[in-house]
């Protein structure tokens, strides 16, 4: 199994050159909202690991809602966001997204602070590489090979049964062995790919193991001192619970349209929020421990398609900036936002409220995970007007949803298992 | 949660409680304003009708509904108007990605429509609906005297009486939300059953919804313009314009019959039976309106007994689509899914559902609960009836258009209409499902990465699915708009703008 990994780098953007970038990023767009996969400036499409890509413009306009905490306004520059979700190591991928694109990131990186001509490309962006308090991954392990290949399993497969109907009304077992030998002769021809899944890196599978063990052991060594803290984060819980402005109007409707013109040309959709975290120690330290242990839940629990009930997230990245004063949320999901903020506030409103009820004006929770996103209306309002343009978005795999995935390695799966139970055969053809 | 009011039906237009179908005859005036001041003059004494019971059904009635482009030329001041909805605010084709996410691509452009695109977009409707042959008096009637100073007709849709069965010759009507008008519902937490009581405020504005808040619409301040209105139930100091007001959906959507019955004639191979069942698949209930599941035996909360042999069914048992397929059109029109799926009532197991390992088969629990997603639909039909015969024999010239006049009624037109017709109808990817839309309302249109999508598949008894490949397009939108139906007191104060 090869892990996927991601590059979220980030750098300020030099004063009055932000318009500027936009352009440049614009450029390499086929139309708003759809990446041209062949752009000169960095060719995705040269870059076969690459699930997902995204440049945006870290530019929020709700920085000043610090305001109702009776704060100045900060200083905050604007920041550059690069984000690409692959297969392999972070390391490799550099090598290979520079060699392949690096007058293109000079043209771009040119916007950015302490940048310079004769820097190290490679070394310069691993340097404003931040790594994520939280990522979730659809499925740990599924690399975008594997997403074509069996994409072109299925559709082989298909292809084969829509041929002649009466393919489809064989006894199972014969239905299997036939189409198990007509891939093979696939195969055999070269028209076909089924590569087997590679080793897991021993190295990965060490830190990962340490960090399956290592983080229960840390709570149970912290136990004591958080059953004392307990009573007191409740108190401080509640009574910030109870005097916590909302800040949920209406967004713009200019600046709503300008987030829709990117939307729904494709089965999935990008999304980028970002935001202020509330001011003081308490909210800060909450959201940092709440991260954490939702990382781990995502990096062994929820990596095998859902993320608790919801299965439309391919990719997702919580990243802090500026001190932890602020967050930056990225995610690839299919749907149009309505549907996606409806699975949120109908499915995993609990999980959203306990990590964005600690940003500024969020609609009120209880307990931390009551309420809040149950708020329907100022829960959209609230991710609407949070949301930033994402001015480049790429998608290795248009037209695939996450079900789609998983249904296509079902498949896969099942074809190359010669000793199916009648029970799994049964189930295995429905997913044809 | 504010204590409810009773609830003043005279103050609600009839068309929410309803459907008028001992008044046969209807035609719906799309119109323009041309001298604001007549308008409102007409507006003031329009007899439009409530919705207050009567022992014997009207011979007549008259509803009114306005898009916000009517509402801005009848003066009504822009922060009101941007206090509606964003959906209705915009318009159907108000933009680009709205027609992407509704289906309105390809040969259901907005540019191709009669009416509803830029430049053609109605002011007001003015529906009009009357038992047989009275419904010309009744249109002559309504008009009055400032009539055609007032406004000018961008077109005049006039409806047939098929007799409870739609174009494609399928009985229709069949499955509709029951409305809480006792406000008795109450929602605590995840429902694990699908209901068919819905709460008020999911189709009227200014009552408590599924969430249990009232959606956003324009409050007013007190003043003498708005005395007139009625209390913001949450907001006892404004006064509400949305209070007993809706929205309303409103789409014209050809549809080629003889094209439809060819196609399901050419697949069958002639066969008439076959014909039939193929269509039925496609509809996902037999052309009398029978379900192709089984009817649960228990009842199902909202759906009373005289309604039971045709609704008292939901999907749970056949989650395989070997009696009803997958994405069959009333499957994916109304799911008909809880908010839990296979969860029970004790806390450790909806626990566990909740954070997803109670369903992780593929394609388990992947659509979205129905409650929120309901529509009110008060469409009727227009154009000549045509029987399977004489659909299969040669169009004679100048054939005339037939199709249905979609209206639904909801709260929420994005959470609602625009849901269902992105995420569940339009959608090419519903319920784990790929390569295929609506059977009967998909536009057919390619989208990147996934160049077919006019494939409509069917579970056979072994579990293997049969493809009915290259399904044409069957139904076109030909017009559209969002229009608000106001509550009577509203539509006085709108008069009187």
């Amino acid at each position: 199994m090869i892990p996927q990994a991601n590059l979220t780098f980030i750098a300020p953007i030099k004063a009055g050159r932000v318009d500027d970038l936009r352009n440049l990023l614009l450029s390499m767009n086929r139309v708003r909202g759809v990446a041209d996969p062949e752009n000169t400036l960095i060719p995705f499409s040269q870059l076969d690991e690459v699930h997902f890509a995204r440049l945006v413009i870290l530019d929020d306009p709700t920085a000043s809602d610090v305001r109702a905490f009776h704060l100045p306004l900060p200083n905050y520059p604007i920041y550059l966001a690069l984000f690409c979700d692959f297969d392999g190591e972070l390391d490799i991928f550099l090598t290979k997204l520079v060699n392949c694109s690096s007058a293109g990131l000079t043209q771009i990186f040119e916007h950015c602070e302490g940048f310079s001509q004769n820097v190290d490309l490679r070394a310069w962006i691993k340097q404003h590489h931040h790594e994520p308090a939280t990522s979730y991954v659809n499925w740990v392990g599924r690399t975008m090979l594997q997403v074509r290949e069996e994409a072109a399993l299925r559709l082989t497969i298909r292809t084969w049964l829509d041929a002649e109907d009466l393919r489809t009304k064989l006894p199972l077992r014969q239905l299997h062995g036939e189409l198990r030998a007509y891939i093979a002769s696939e195969q055999r021809a070269g028209r076909l790919r089924l590569t087997p899944a590679p080793e897991t890196p021993l190295r990965w599978e060490i830190r990962n193991i340490a960090h399956l063990i290592g983080v229960p052991l840390l709570l149970l060594l912290l136990l004591p001192l958080l059953i004392v803290y307990a009573p007191f984060f409740i108190f401080q819980l509640r009574w910030r619970e109870r005097r916590d402005p909302e800040i949920a109007p209406r967004p713009d409707p200019a600046y709503a349209n300008q987030l829709a013109i990117l939307e729904d040309h494709d089965v999935t959709n990008q999304f980028s929020a970002f935001g202020s975290v509330k001011p003081g120690l308490f909210r800060r330290w909450t959201l940092v421990y709440i991260l954490w242990l939702i990382n781990y839940t995502t990096r062994h629990i929820f990596n095998r398609g859902r993320l608790a009930r919801v299965t439309t997230i391919h990719f997702a990245h919580w990243v802090f900036l500026d001190n932890k004063k602020r967050l930056f949320f990225a995610s690839n999901y299919d749907g149009s936002l309505d549907s996606y903020m409806d699975d949120f506030i109908n499915k995993v409103a609990f999980g959203l409220n306990v990590v964005f009820s600690n940003g500024i004006g969020y609609p009120t929770t209880n307990w931390l995970v009551l309420d809040g996103a149950k708020d329907e209306q100022k829960f959209k309002y609230f991710i609407r007007r949070h949301e930033l343009p994402t001015e480049v978005w790429y998608n290795g795999h248009p037209g695939l949803t996450a079900l789609d995935l998983q249904r296509n390695s079902l498949i896969r799966q099942g074809l190359e298992n010669s000793a199916m139970s009648d029970s799994q055969l049964q189930e295995w053809v429905q997913l044809l | 949660m504010t204590k409810p009011s009773s609830i003043d039906f005279a103050d609600i237009q009839g068309l929410v409680r309803f459907g008028y179908g001992s008044l046969t005859e209807a035609s719906f005036l799309l119109l323009q304003v041309r001298d604001a001041l007549a308008a409102r003059a007409w507006l003031a004494s329009a007899p439009v009708s409530n919705a207050v019971a009567l022992t014997q059904a009207p011979d007549t009635a008259l509803q009114v509904a306005f898009t916000c482009e009517g509402l801005r030329s009848l003066g009504l001041e822009e922060d009101i108007l941007a206090a509606f909805s964003a959906e209705f605010y915009a318009g159907m084709t108000g933009d680009e990605s709205r027609s992407r996410r509704l289906g309105d691509t390809g040969a259901n452009s907005p540019q191709y429509w009669q009416w509803g695109a830029k430049g053609k977009i109605p002011h007001l409707a003015v529906m009009l609906y009357a038992k047989e042959n009275l419904l010309e008096g009744w249109a002559q009637s309504v008009r009055g005297q400032h009539w055609d100073d007032a406004f000018e007709v961008l077109d005049c849709l006039p409806t047939s009486n098929l007799f409870g069965v739609e174009p494609f010759g399928f009985a229709d009507g069949i499955s509709q939300p029951t409305l809480d008008w006792n406000q008795e519902r109450q929602v605590k937490g995840d429902e694990l059953a699908y209901g068919n009581l819905v709460s008020l405020g999911e189709f009227l504005l200014g009552y408590p919804n599924e969430y249990g808040k009232y959606t956003d619409r324009p409050l007013l301040p007190v003043n003498e313009s708005t005395t007139n209105l009625p209390s913001a139930e949450d907001k006892p100091d404004l006064r509400d314009l949305g209070r007993n007001g809706s929205y309303l959906v409103f789409r014209q959507l050809a549809q080629d019959v003889r094209r439809f019955w060819r196609f399901m004639d050419e697949r069958a191979g002639s066969d008439p039976q076959a014909r039939q069942e193929l269509a039925e698949m496609f509809v996902g209930r037999r052309q009398n309106g029978q379900p192709l599941v089984d009817l649960k035996k228990e009842p199902i909360d909202g759906i009373d007994p005289e309604n039971a042999p045709l609704n008292q069914f939901t999907f749970d048992g056949d989650a395989s689509g070997r009696h009803c397929p997958l994405g069959a059109h009333i499957r994916r029109a109304n799911p008909r899914t809880c908010d839990l799926s296979g969860a029970s009532d004790n806390l450790f197991s909806k626990l566990k559902h909740m954070l997803g390992f109670g369903e992780n088969d593929y394609g388990q629990d992947v659509i979205a609960s129905t409650r929120f997603h309901r529509l009110l639909r008060r469409g009727r039909e227009y154009g000549p009836g045509l029987s399977v015969q004489d659909a299969l024999q040669p169009a004679p010239e100048n054939d005339a258009e037939r199709g249905i006049h979609f209206i639904s009624l909801g709260a929420n037109i994005s959470r609602q209409f625009e849901f269902v017709q992105n995420a569940w109808v339009m959608s090419s990817k519903f319920g784990g499902l790929t390569g295929e839309s609506d059977p009967l309302l998909g536009n057919r249109e390619p989208i990147p990465g996934c160049p077919v999508t006019n494939t409509f598949s069917i579970t056979q008894a072994n579990g293997a699915k049969r493809h009915i490949t290259t399904v044409p397009q069957f139904i076109t939108v030909r017009g559209g708009a969002y229009f608000f139906l106001p509550g009577i007191r509203a539509l006085r104060f709108i008069a009187g703008a």
